[in-house]
């Protein structure tokens, strides 16, 4: 039995119709899982003896813009165990966007998650210190969000004075 | 500087003191060096023996603001590093001149984007604004004369009230 076909029966067999897609897009393997499910499912790849993903690589989300649940979370796993990056993704219904953090499971989580926060504004409920990663404290928007415009809006960002 | 010929013979010159001044002032500009990137390996090669900014009377490199005349501000200043160059140059003691190194510190440069401020001239009052991605190290000594040639025109005075002045107005 190959990797991806374990990976995938394992997931299904626990979480069922939890599961919504599987797919194998130019040999990277990604499940999307229902954004209620993602702690247990962060928890049973890493503590199954089988998988073992024990490394958190990334955190990240997508912008789809028009559709209706506009973002998606997406993470990126691996295991020494099997030698393989596994990719999840959970698509966010909330308004404003919130989804459970994975911090629990993944201690370096945490960063990934602020990071995501601060560009995308993205909520991670139970994070234990969610505040900006790179914009200053106090900026009120989220930079890559598609709406967004890439010059900025004018006067959110202070400026220190100058006089003459 | 002729002065050893002169020293030979009488063994004493006439001046006036804002010309001493002004020459002593531009023949040691110690810069503070702001390098925040890529900018900033120019400003180093500059320092190096091949270009060597010391022919300036500018090798001496000081990392506190407290003894510096003038601020090299060599890469992308972003909006959250623009609280900290400013904080910086308010440190450094009066007279003090600013350099723009670079594409970036000019007006933003590639970086036409939302982080990115769109010239330090914005917050800073800049002297002298050298072209390039990144410019030579030919292209900042020759910025550092310029405003060596600038402080060489300027009275011993000129400068003693300029930071009341912005405390003054910072207040408003
Ligand atoms: S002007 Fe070019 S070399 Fe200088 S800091 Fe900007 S990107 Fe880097």
């Amino acid at each position: 039995m190959n990797l991806k076909e374990l990976i995938t029966d394992k997931v299904k067999e626990k979480f069922g119709a939890a599961l919504e897609e599987v797919s194998d897009f130019r040999d990277d393997l990604c499940l999307t899982i229902k954004n209620n499910q993602i702690v247990q499912l962060a928890k049973f790849l890493k503590e199954d003896t089988e998988l073992e993903f024990v490394m958190l690589k990334d955190v990240t989300a997508i912008d789809w813009a028009t559709r209706k649940k506009r973002f998606t979370a997406v993470y990126h796993v691996y295991s020494f165990k099997l030698n393989y990056t596994l990719r999840i993704k959970a698509n966010i219904d909330d308004d404003p966007p919130a989804i459970e953090s994975v911090t629990p499971v993944w201690r370096s989580a945490e960063w990934y998650e602020r990071e995501t926060w601060d560009m995308y504004g993205i909520k991670f409920i139970n994070h234990p210190d969610l505040r900006r990663m790179y914009m200053p404290e106090g900026f009120e928007h989220h930079p890559l969000r598609k709406d967004f415009p890439v010059l900025g809006i004018p006067g959110s960002l202070p400026l220190p004075y100058k006089a003459e | 500087m002729g002065l050893e010929a002169k020293l030979t013979q009488d063994g004493f010159i006439t001046t006036t003191i804002d010309s001493v001044i002004a020459w002593a002032r531009k023949s040691s500009v110690w810069p503070m060096p702001m390098g925040i990137s890529c900018c900033a390996i120019e400003m180093i090669a500059a320092a190096d023996p091949k270009y060597d900014i010391a022919r300036f009377g500018s090798e001496v490199m000081r990392f506190t603001p407290r003894q510096c005349d003038l601020m090299i501000v060599a890469g992308t200043v972003t909006y959250k590093m623009a609280q900290v160059v400013r904080r910086i140059y308010d440190q450094m003691p009066d007279p003090k001149w600013v350099i723009a190194m670079g594409a970036c510190t000019s007006s933003g440069g590639m970086y036409r984007s939302y982080n990115v401020v769109q010239g330090i001239d914005q917050f800073l009052p800049v002297d002298v604004y050298t072209a390039g991605c990144p410019p030579r190290p030919e292209n900042l000594l020759n910025a550092l004369m310029t405003i060596q040639e600038k402080i060489g025109k300027t009275k011993a005075r000129d400068y003693q009230n300029r930071s009341l002045k912005e405390l003054e107005l910072s207040q408003i």
